[in-house]
């Protein structure tokens, strides 16, 4: 509403630079605290209070009043400082320069984060807890990663990812705790498993795009928890399954006092027995999970395989007349994506010892997926940082635990606002003829070209 | 009419759409080394032809028998609709552009050998390894691209969004795109819609270049007069679903059935003779005010 106001007003403001129309102005003002007086007289006004057996209800219209004066006065600072249209243009341009230039360095930021990343246990600040959080935020990483297969790559919209997830961590659970087998031996069966479910769920939903497809895969992930609590006999159900063989480094168990005839993993290096090396071994475990998912989403971007599916998401009767066989294409992104939530879930279950169907509900899939879509669909550093947003920064205001929802939805209205297709939208070519920034010297070609790029800079503006 | 290189034998063609009849009985012929042109007034079922041969649409009646130079005879009504593409080698544009707009130009070309590519990268594992066949199928990938972007300079912004080239650069290159899948027959649907005079001009000439040294056939559905008459070898006049008309472009236009398709009639009653003689010599003087009046519908 307010930003109908604002219009006629912004374009007066446009002609002169930096100037603004102080009536327009005071009526925006007033308008946006009459917005926030009807908002603020239920919340702010009135408060029920207990009397005794009463209850009654006060109003506290010093509160609302001062309410309602604040917001007024800051939409009229807002109005003369920050939005006149030259500082609107300003900041907008900023922020898309941040942008590029975030892009340009992108390779350089991948790096140094794996370089922290890999040094972070010895860093003086890393208890833990640190070391703890860490993990569960390379979860979170990896299964943006493998979900970005899908959503970003393929443009699949699945709301259901945590199934995978799910499989992978039963898989696991299940292959170790009844055969016995160890970890590197049931991490790849359970990858596989997953990428069964991701076919067995592909094949129905071959037809579906967009929203359709997300409800069907809404209803997928809500069938496998379901089952899982359920199916008593082989889930354990509700119960879930418990004293999970923790992984060992080939061989050789991080416990102080190992079984008869074994190797504890201090005695192989003579150090005295401490429980954080199996901290960080798991730490560094999920983080070559996570890098290996990475690299393999980077190198697939540019076989014809990735592109296929970049296609697919593009226009799929077009993909058709190629002669691209849609069915496959589709699958194998399904199938690929869920075997990356596979290996996610089995470290999962080797990690907490412990699994139920409470740790596979459909608020896993909503993060994974706002992780993917906040972070730009189809980068690998925007995932990164979503997840960062979502993992991390909620785990620093455990304090404010009532508000981290609305901070949550704040975070993700601002994006929309900001940045509507994520915060590292951009997309780089996966095969060029000329180098980045390449612009044609001479020729008529060049003259083409570059009447072209004009009249795009102006359609832009 | 010779028989010898007949590349498309379409017989007896009928697509019906519940009690909506769109194609019905069509039977015509597209030869090698020809472009061929498919006509008739809007909604006379020219695009119901295209997705019935490149298999969008399952004909309810009929035959559709390509003659593959290489590889033998197909039956375009029996295949999928990706398979005609991937095995009968039939490519086709669309006539609202149907480009990966997102997708660089030489990606959307990268896209177009997809087939090629996925089985030297032996279904992803050899690109995986990297291994040098595959490096070796991208390199003459490229090549083969940069070959077609050369033809419809677009070789400079080989980099760009194709979303961002302007309209007439897109339809090229769709049409490029249409032709990095090797195709024996290529159709394709109003290419010339929304051209301008030169940019009409220069697609002429592209699909003349294509028909000559690439021996493949064309078939061509397109609006544009100037376009169909100067290039097509051969002209197949559809109306109502029904050919009305077919052979060479001087013989179509002289031929009354095509004239009341395009100029209108009333349902059962014949155009006036000297109506008719009208339209085809517009400079025989009949008197100005009664010749156009019977035969509008």
């Amino acid at each position: 509403m307010a930003t109908d106001i604002a219009s006629p007003s912004a374009s007066a403001a446009a002609k002169r630079p930096g100037s603004y129309d102080l009536p327009g102005a005071l009526k925006e003002s007033a308008i946006t605290a009459g917005v926030a007086a009807v908002l603020a007289f239920p919340f702010l006004g009135l408060q029920a209070n207990n009397d005794g057996p009463e209850l009654v209800l006060l109003t506290r219209w010093e509160l609302f009043f001062w309410a309602v004066a604040v917001v007024f006065v800051g939409r009229m600072l807002l109005t003369v400082f920050r939005w006149r249209s030259d500082a609107r243009a300003k900041s907008a341009e900023g922020l898309k320069a941040f942008g590029a230039k975030f892009q340009r360095y992108n390779v350089w930021i991948g790096l140094a984060g794996a370089i922290f990343a890999f040094t972070l246990p010895m860093w003086p600040f890393a208890d833990r807890y640190v070391v703890d959080i860490a993990t569960t935020f390379l979860i979170y990483v990896m299964l943006g990663w493998g979900l970005n297969i899908v959503v970003g790559l393929a443009g699949l919209l699945d709301l259901g990812y945590v199934a995978f997830y799910a499989v992978g961590a039963y898989s696991y659970a299940l292959l170790a705790t009844m055969f016995d087998w160890s970890f590197w031996i049931c991490l790849p069966l359970a990858g596989l498993f997953a990428a069964t479910f991701g076919v067995i769920l592909g094949f129905p939903v071959l037809r579906l795009r967009g929203d359709y497809l997300a409800i069907v895969t809404l209803g997928f992930g809500e069938i496998i928890r379901v089952v899982l609590i359920n199916w008593y006999d082989v889930t354990n159900g509700p119960d879930g399954i418990g004293s999970i063989p923790r992984p060992t480094f080939f061989g050789y168990a991080f416990d102080r006092s190992p079984e008869e005839g074994t190797m504890a993993f201090h005695q192989l290096l003579g150090i005295d027995f401490d429980s954080m090396h199996r901290i960080i071994f798991l730490y560094f475990l999920i983080l070559i999970l996570a890098l290996i998912t990475n690299a393999f989403t980077l190198r697939v971007r540019k076989l014809p395989i990735g592109r296929g599916w970049e296609a697919l998401r593009e226009d799929e009767i077009a993909c058709r007349s190629l002669g691209m066989n849609p069915t496959n294409t589709k699958l194998s992104a399904f199938a690929i994506g869920a075997m990356f939530g596979g290996f996610a879930g089995s470290f999962f279950a080797t990690r907490q010892g412990f699994i139920s169907p409470e740790s596979f509900t459909f608020i896993e899939s909503a993060i994974i997926l706002a992780i993917v879509v906040l972070g730009g669909m189809g980068s690998q550093l925007g995932v990164v940082i979503a997840a960062f947003v979502l993992v991390i920064v909620p785990e620093w205001l455990r304090e404010f635990a009532e508000y981290r929802m609305l901070l949550f939805g704040l975070a993700m209205v601002l994006i929309m606002v900001w940045r509507p297709r994520g915060l590292l939208s951009h997309r780089d070519p996966t095969v060029r003829l000329h180098p980045p920034g390449y612009v044609p010297r001479h020729g008529v070609e060049a003259q083409k070209v570059q009447a072209q790029e004009a009249e795009l800079a102006a359609k832009a503006k | 009419m010779t028989t010898g290189n007949v590349l498309l034998d379409v017989e007896h063609l009928t697509m019906r759409f519940g009690g909506l009849v769109a194609i019905d009985d069509l039977s015509f012929e597209a030869r090698r080394n020809e472009i061929t042109a498919l006509i008739g007034p809007n909604g006379a079922g020219k695009t119901t032809v295209f997705n019935c041969l490149t298999g969008f649409y399952k004909p309810t009646v009929g035959r559709l028998k390509l003659n593959h130079p290489a590889k033998g005879d197909y039956l375009l009504e029996r295949m999928d609709g990706f398979r005609i593409t991937q095995k009968a080698d039939v490519a086709r544009t669309f006539q609202n552009i149907r480009l990966f707009p997102q997708m660089s130009v030489l990606e959307n070309l990268m896209v177009a050998q997809h087939n090629r590519l996925m089985k030297a990268s032996m279904w992803t594992v050899g690109g995986l390894l990297n291994l040098p066949s595959f490096r070796q199928a991208e390199k003459e990938a490229i090549e083969l691209a940069k070959y077609w972007l050369n033809k419809v300079s677009l070789y400079e912004r080989a980099d760009w969004e194709a979303g961002n080239l302007p309209y007439g650069d897109q339809r090229r290159l769709e049409i490029c795109r249409a032709m990095c899948t090797r195709p024996v027959l290529l159709c394709l649907d109003e290419p010339a819609a929304g051209l301008n005079p030169k940019e009409s001009l220069e697609l002429n000439e592209l699909l003349l270049g294509i028909r000559d040294e690439e021996k493949i056939g064309i078939l061509l559905i397109e609006h544009d007069m100037s376009v169909v008459m100067q290039i097509s070898d051969h002209v197949v006049v559809l109306d109502h679903g029904r050919k009305i008309s077919d052979g060479t472009p001087t013989e179509v236009k002289n031929d009354p059935a095509v004239i009341r398709a395009y100029l209108g009639e009333d349902e059962d009653e014949d155009l006036p003779k000297e109506v008719a003689n009208d339209l085809h010599m517009p400079s025989h003087a009949h008197g100005t005010g009664h010749d156009h009046g019977g035969g509008q519908g």
